[in-house]
């Protein structure tokens, strides 16, 4: 929008809020988003502790972690991920049905259509995340005021990484199908290689290092440390960890902008 | 009254494809403009430019005086956008969709509210305003729709194929809406259709073939243009009928798939002539005067089948 050298677009912020809101009335009307941005985890959870937790010993882990309390953080990886997909999956409806055009030919800047859809996924994935955490006390999880925000904190980065990072594919995407492909091939990889269910240090060197590179590891890592931090158990390297999980929203939210704002000068077709 | 569009030299392509070759136009204050032409005549290409969703290869385009690419941003405030698939959030009420999108037009609070009433009121959709959109029928969302595109007053309306998907009840009951809402607000209108009775009903009409105007005019204009009436006479052998024709009358003939059609001032003592001297190579000689659908074939040379070939 360089090009617009008289501000006309209306404020970045009634435009922000009112796409913000529009995800909360969406979600809140279509129950089955909520069953499977949050039952689905739950399962996830509960088979991966109670069934394969049972007959895996972590290499390296604390005797007094068990796998339930070790892949809690990755559960809520997990939701953050799946809720960031559902949300921003809707995107190539809304393009295809007329909604976006409407969106895009009104006098709103691109950054405040980016920032309404990215922070309405984020709400719903954060709330839905939060209300999982409150189940982690089920895991032994104390939940002291810290904990909690830190986590909050964390989870709010998470997801508004994941997001952009989901919208940012779906905006490409000519069909849901297409998104499904992208997910499996890419996203589903990112999650499982993230840390969230097993540690990088016991993996084979070439998956050591395909997590090492995955930013989703340090988002997971500092999600671990945020919800053990009041639990007297120690995870190294937490500043790099934040370092990189706010480098990679940075750069995801800059990455999709600089896509939005482009595009909308081609054709979209 | 100044023109609240001004199209001049407009160029686009889409790699070597040319999709608009060098259009211009006006569009007067109040008046209902027709974009007609087949599909891929390249409307739809001039309507994205229009609405500021593409940049024009070449040429400019002006609203309101404000240049489409330039002033992107102000020529946004001045345009109602009725999109052929249709825009409103079915999982939200008519009331709630029209505040959405009144706030992206920067309105709040009582004014908008006022708006919303107003707006549905107008297009006479307010008993229904707090029903989901999914449970309205498809001439209903386009009122509720055209209803959410007048919230912020805008001076062009500009409405891409809104008939897509009506029955023709609801088509007729769009047309009295667009016609009311010139008369009481003045609002400007362009609107693209591949619909000749819909055309009809434009103060004048553009037509576009292949990425050119053809020719741009009222439609009685257009017709009466064409000069007295037209036979059209279904053959076998249209091609050595035509010539055959030809060299009898001095008229102009055209050929159309398995059709001649003849423009004349005397149609009726001609297709006597005609009966005489080729009657049994006829299988139909029909007599008309001239439609819009004439005027297509007549200025383009092929027949107007809603698709371009």
């Amino acid at each position: 929008m360089s090009n617009d050298t008289n501000a006309v677009t209306v404020g970045w912020w009634l435009p922000t809020w009112t796409l913000w809101r529009r995800e909360m009335v969406r979600f809140v009307r279509q129950r089955s988003r909520l069953i499977g941005a949050f039952g689905t985890p739950l399962v996830f959870w509960v088979i991966m502790g109670n069934g394969i937790g049972r007959s895996l010993k972590l290499p390296g882990a604390d005797e007094t972690l068990s796998y339930l309390e070790y892949s809690f953080p990755g559960a809520i990886a997990s939701i953050l991920m799946f809720t960031a997909i559902f949300s921003t999956i809707s995107i190539i409806d809304d393009r295809k049905d007329g909604f976006m055009q409407g969106v895009l030919a009104a006098p709103v800047s691109r950054m405040s259509i980016a920032l309404g859809k990215v922070l309405g996924a984020t709400t719903l994935a954060v709330g839905q995340a939060l209300v999982f955490l409150c189940f982690g006390t089920a895991a032994g999880i104390h939940l002291h005021v810290v904990t909690f925000l830190a986590s909050f904190g964390v989870m709010v980065l998470i997801a508004f990484s994941l997001t952009s990072l989901g919208f940012l594919i779906a905006w490409r995407m000519e069909s849901t199908q297409g998104f499904h492909a992208v997910m499996n091939l890419f996203l589903m990889p990112m999650l499982i290689l993230s840390g969230a269910f097993f540690p990088p240090s016991g993996a084979a060197k070439a998956m050591y290092y395909a997590m090492m590179l995955n930013p989703m590891t340090y988002g997971v890592t500092l999600l671990r440390a945020a919800i053990y931090s009041g639990n007297g158990i120690h995870a190294d390297g937490w500043p790099a960890a934040l370092a990189v999980s706010l480098g990679f929203a940075v750069i995801m939210f800059w990455l999709l902008i600089r896509t939005v704002t482009r595009e909308s000068t081609q054709a979209i077709q | 009254m100044s023109d609240v569009v001004v199209v001049d030299g407009l160029r686009h392509q889409y790699g070597d494809r040319v999709a608009l070759g060098g259009i211009s136009f006006k569009v007067p204050t109040g008046e209902i403009f027709g974009l007609l032409g087949p599909n891929g005549g390249g409307k739809t290409t001039l309507f994205r430019i229009l609405t500021t969703l593409l940049a024009p290869t070449g040429g400019t385009a002006a609203i309101c005086d404000h240049d489409v690419v330039r002033e992107r941003a102000r020529v946004r405030t001045k345009l109602g956008v009725v999109f052929q698939s249709p825009s409103l959030d079915i999982h939200l009420r008519a009331r709630e969709n029209l505040r959405h999108s009144g706030h992206l037009y920067g309105l709040s609070g009582r004014d908008l509210e006022d708006r919303i009433e107003q707006s549905l009121a107008r297009l006479r959709v307010l008993d229904r305003a707090d029903d989901m959109v999914k449970t309205l029928s498809g001439g209903l969302r386009r009122r509720v729709e055209i209803a959410k595109c007048m919230l912020h007053r805008p001076a062009l309306l500009i409405l891409d194929e809104p008939s897509t998907g009506l029955d023709p009840g609801a088509r007729l009951d769009l047309w009295r809406n667009l016609q009311e809402l010139v008369q009481a607000e003045g609002t400007t209108i362009l609107i693209t259709t591949h619909f000749m009775d819909e055309a009809e009903r434009c103060g004048r009409v553009a037509i576009l073939n292949r990425g050119k105007l053809v020719v741009t005019g009222g439609p009685p204009e257009l017709k009466s243009k064409l000069g007295g009436d037209c036979i059209t006479i279904e053959t076998d052998e249209a091609v050595t009928l035509r010539d055959a024709i030809e060299a009898r009358f001095s008229c102009i003939t055209m050929v159309v798939g398995d059709a001649v059609r003849i423009e004349t001032p005397e149609a009726s003592s001609m297709m006597s002539q005609i009966m005489e001297s080729f009657g049994s190579r006829i299988r139909s000689m029909t007599i008309g005067k001239p439609t819009l659908e004439d005027v297509f074939m007549h200025h383009t040379g092929h027949r107007f089948d809603g698709d371009a070939s």
